[in-house]
């Protein structure tokens, strides 16, 4: 028994720790257990690591111990600080930026894996030196585009579509740089730090190139994805050093991005690639502002009289969308649903898959303001109560309430799942400006006959209601 | 402009004080005659302190739009009475007025005509076009559930019994048996308020499509197959096919026999066709009540007299009043107000107090009988727009309900093309194919690493598909958190001799821990919000 068996035996324990991790999120009930098993995995894991690594290490053992320590303080430090004091507004970039931490060290591990292992001829050299070319690749395209996405969901970079021409001949253009330069890399062998560092350049490039072309409504599938490759990057770690801790670990991530990003694709009701390939519909756009040109007159109302139809209705659904997350309504909204379940109202919340910018976004932000998970129901839990419904609020959403995505064939939505808000009895919309979604699509929900629209801030407006109560 | 409301005398009137607030806020002046309300319970002083001035009812006849429930009879008088100054009462009405009233144009053409010989623009509220937009406009439909409702409360009052059964010590009543006749508005608010008394209430409708809604009121639905039609284009019943009508007979009779109280709602076109024949009368039992809302066109029962209650040889009670929503003034003066502030907030766009009629839009042209001293009744015909995907029936009374397949179908959009299962099968293969090359040109020790991976994906895709949607945010910091196990990658190249390799090794595993930490405790306080809705109660004890 060596110390290198033992981390071995450590890692498989790990490894299903972190399968167990998983599972155990798929539930309310037991999905704090879920993460404090996924804690103990990476403890032990981490704990057989730096006795391998002192086991391994050619320096002295001190000096690397005190490196070891003093990565995990600051580690700790920073990431600890974050955790702590992130607002849950502000989750998607959090995770974003998380998501460019991963990219960059798969890029450096992929570096430091180049450097030290030694590059004679042979199948086996071959197939390292693709591991770490493509761990290389995927690393950076991460970085970059998680860069680019943590920018645009924390506004500091713009959340519009980069439109530039020839976009998608630019991407493939660098897909098969990237290939003459892997062919490049394999024929330089030991000599090809070269290749390596153009290629990171180009996939840097695109990794931002990619999400820089992608709106800030499709920002849910772009930060799955980006889920995704961080845990392709980390299982091609686990390649190039033949780990497979790292390779388990990060097929797990891999393939949890994968299914979120098929899953709000398919809540938008558009294809993969046409999300990746950036921009909405640009082709549908101009014709369906003709089709759906159909301003009706709307119905305006105010604060008191919500109120009222509220204190008169027995059923109340409020349908959240990312309108409240900017407004930071959620407490109010929680305390108005409050107020209301204790009248005997029956209210519940419709959450539409992609309402927000991460997937589960509004679950966040509304458990943050203590409304129980059991009021919060999804999109096709609620989908048929709507009807026998007395109100909805609609606040701060737009598309996923869209008539139009059923009613009108010729809308870039057509075909997109949505709330039926507009079956029950009264709809409230609260919203800003008649301005149109993410979409760009007008919605025919704000001039039926049984919607009222609500202008002005979701928080301020529900903080009058809640006192006009 | 200034906007008056006369008293005609009634209990309606079609302004309250809370849409009066809303024809002000408008930028009307709006005058109301001394007392117009108070039939309806709303006081001069209440009109007052909304904003408006309470006026003798010759200066509410002068204003310019004139809001009144029913246009007056004395209107149907020809003569262009505007001219003449002094004119007392209706006649005060002043050429190029707008006035707003039920006028049942399609039954008083020579109301409409006088109305147009005075120069007067009419716009009858009982004849707005059946479009979804105008719903809030349609005193018809508000003043049919009304009368439905109060057709319930006359049965109840007239019948000797309670509607809900009883058990008491000295024996237990039967709940009564309420057998409604048309499921329209009026019918379904009937069954509403029949079935909240206790009563069993059993329904029929020639449109097949009511059963649904019949049904959803908490009546049982009468079936009779043979007289079932379609829809009609405008969403209103048709007549009848002499087959029809006769199985419609048939169920009626059988109904009838056996129902303690029959209210019968049947109109088509504002005329009555007639569902309880005398014959059926004679076969009910004494005591039983039969409500004709359908007075008004005439009645469906032969022995109705509008206006009257009668009782027939056999001791059953037939009422045919014609005021139903009239008995219920304050409700339904509230229901025309609504409709006349809607109507008015439709003409003034510019909330500036200016009624601007637009000619071109369907819901005033529809609403428009008169104008310009031209008679434009009927108006050019408004097909309703069909609720579901063309080809099948819709329903008017419940609209857009989607067909159940529709939801699911999902055509793509967006210009993706979903490629041929045969090409994306294709490609699967291919794509298999070249992997089990990968993998076999590769040294054995990397096919097991391979193996690993290909049931990491596997285990991960089940896992994965099992959490819910609530839970995707944790989901996704937690599996952040984890894949910063690459942190293991970047530690073991920290003892590296080469200085380079330390360096890179020391800046990764550094991000890679931040990633840890962080990821793992925000989600752990993620998961710390979510709580149950019994568990705050839970948490007390």
């Amino acid at each position: 028994m060596t110390v290198e068996s033992v981390v071995q035996a450590v890692y498989l324990v790990a490894a299903v720790l972190f399968v167990l991790s998983l599972a155990g999120l798929s539930k309310q009930e037991t999905a704090r257990r879920g993460v404090l098993l996924g804690m103990t995995g990476m403890g032990l894991a981490l704990a057989a690591t730096v006795a391998l690594a002192l086991d391994r290490s050619e320096r002295p053992v001190g000096v690397t111990a005190g490196l070891i320590l003093l990565v995990l303080l600051v580690g700790a430090a920073v990431g600890t600080w974050r955790a702590r004091t992130v607002e849950m507004t502000q989750m998607p970039e959090l995770i974003a930026l998380l998501h460019s931490f991963v990219g960059a060290a798969a890029v450096l591990v992929g570096f430091g894996s180049y450097l030290t292992e030694p590059h004679t001829r042979g199948a086996g050299s071959t197939v390292h030196l693709v591991e770490v070319f493509l761990g290389v690749l995927i690393g950076a395209v991460t970085f970059t585009g998680s860069v680019v996405a943590f920018g645009k969901l924390s506004a500091r970079l713009r959340s519009s579509p980069l439109m530039l021409p020839g976009r998608n001949w630019l991407n493939l253009a660098a897909v098969v740089a990237c290939g003459g330069l892997l062919w490049w890399f394999l024929a330089a062998g030991s000599a090809g730090l070269l290749p390596l560092l153009l290629m990171t350049v180009v996939a840097l490039a695109l990794g931002w190139h990619l999400v820089a072309a992608i709106g800030g409504g499709d920002m849910p599938v772009v930060v799955s994805m980006l889920n995704s490759y961080s845990g392709w990057a980390a299982a091609a770690a686990g390649f190039m050093l033949g780990n497979d801790l790292l390779i388990i670990t990060g097929a797990l991530v891999g393939s949890s991005g994968a299914i979120l990003s098929y899953l709000m694709c398919r809540a938008m009701n558009r294809s993969f690639v046409s999300v990746i390939l950036g921009g909405f519909g640009a082709g549908t756009g101009a014709v369906a502002q003709g089709g759906v040109a159909e301003p009706g007159s709307y119905r305006e109302t105010t604060a008191l009289e919500v109120a009222d139809r509220l204190t008169a209705a027995r059923s109340v659904i409020v349908v959240p969308g990312y309108g409240m997350a900017v407004a930071k309504a959620q407490y109010p909204v929680a305390d108005l649903v409050a107020r209301l379940t204790a009248r005997g109202t029956t209210v519940r919340f419709g959450i539409h898959p992609v309402a927000g910018r991460l997937p589960g976004h509004m679950n966040v932000l509304l458990a943050e303001a203590k409304v129980p998970y059991d009021q919060v129901l999804g999109m096709d839990e609620i989908n048929d109560d709507l009807p026998g419904t007395d109100v909805v609020l609609v606040i701060g959403a737009n598309d996923t309430v869209n008539p139009a995505a059923q009613d009108d064939p010729a809308s870039p939505i057509a075909g997109m799942p949505v709330l039926e808000v507009w079956q029950a009895r009264e709809v409230v919309v609260f919203k800003r400006s008649m301005a149109t979604g993410y979409a760009g699509v007008q919605n025919p929900l704000f001039f039926r006959e049984n919607t009222a629209m609500l202008f002005g801030d979701a928080k301020d407006q529900v903080e009058l209601i809640v006192q006009a109560l | 402009m200034r906007i008056g409301i006369p008293d005609d005398g009634g209990p309606l009137v079609p302004a309250t004080p809370a849409t009066t607030a809303r024809l002000v806020g408008l930028g009307y002046d709006v005058v109301v005659a001394a007392g117009a309300g108070s039939g309806a319970g709303f006081p001069d002083a209440a009109y007052q302190a909304a904003g408006a001035a309470v006026v003798p009812d010759a200066e509410a006849w002068s204003a310019d739009v004139v809001a009144i429930t029913r246009a007056p009879d004395a209107l149907a008088t020809p003569g262009p009475a505007g001219l003449r100054p002094g004119a007392r009462g209706p006649d005060g009405l002043r050429i190029g007025a707008v006035l707003i009233a039920q006028i049942a144009p399609a039954a008083r053409p020579d109301l409409v005509r006088a109305l147009a010989n005075r120069g007067v623009t009419a716009l009858a509220l009982d004849a707005v076009p059946r479009i979804s937009r105008a719903q809030s406009l349609d005193v018809l439909s508000a003043l049919s559930n009304v009368a439905g409702y109060r057709a319930v409360v006359e049965a109840a009052a007239e019948f000797g019994g309670m509607f809900s059964g009883q058990v008491t010590a000295a024996g237990t009543t039967p709940p009564a048996n309420v057998f409604v006749i048309g499921a329209g508005v009026a019918g379904l608010a009937a069954i509403g308020a029949a079935g909240s008394l206790g009563a069993q209430v059993r329904a029929f409708d020639v449109r097949p499509e009511a059963a649904e809604q019949i049904e959803s009121m908490g009546a049982t639905v009468v079936r009779a197959d043979d007289a079932a039609q379609q829809v009609s284009a405008d969403g209103y019943a048709s007549a009848l096919t002499a087959d029809q009508e006769a199985a419609a007979l048939r169920a009626y009779a059988v109904e009838a026999a056996a129902a303690d109280i029959v209210i019968t709602t049947a109109l088509v076109r504002g005329t009555a066709p007639t569902t309880i024949t005398a014959e059926m009368v004679a076969t009910m039992r004494p005591g039983s009540v039969i409500v004709d809302l359908a007075a008004p066109g005439g009645g469906n029962c032969e022995l109705t007299v509008p206006g009257r209650r009668v009782v027939s040889d056999n001791g059953v009670v037939i009422l045919g009043w014609t005021d139903l929503p009239d008995r219920m003034p304050r409700h339904t003066s509230e229901l025309l107000g609504t409709a006349v502030a809607n109507l008015v907030q439709l003409g003034t766009p510019g909330r500036d107090g200016r009624l601007v009629l637009d000619p071109e839009d369907v819901v005033v042209r529809g609403m428009t009988v008169a104008a310009g001293g031209e008679v434009l009744w009927p108006p050019p015909p408004v097909a309703v727009s069909a609720p579901t995907a063309p080809g099948g029936p819709g329903s008017v009374a419940a609209p857009d309900r989607t067909a159940p397949g529709s939801r699911h179908a999902r055509p793509a959009a967006g210009g993706a093309r979903p490629a041929s299962p045969m090409v994306r099968n294709g490609l699967l293969a291919l794509g298999g194919l070249l992997a089990v090359l990968a993998v076999a040109a590769s040294p054995a020790e990397q096919a097991a690493h391979f193996t690993v991976l290909a049931l990491a994906v596997v285990v991960g895709f089940y896992v994965i598909s099992h959490v819910s949607h609530a839970l995707h945010t944790p989901l996704m910091s937690q599996t952040n958190a984890i894949s910063g196990i690459i942190l293991v990658g970047g530690m073991l190249q920290i003892g590296s001799s080469d200085p380079v390799v330390t360096t890179l090794a020391v800046l990764a595993s550094t991000v890679a821990s931040i990633n840890i930490f962080g990821g793992f405790l925000v989600t752990h306080r993620m998961l710390g919000m979510f709580r149950r809705g019994d568990a705050a109660e839970g948490s007390n004890r």
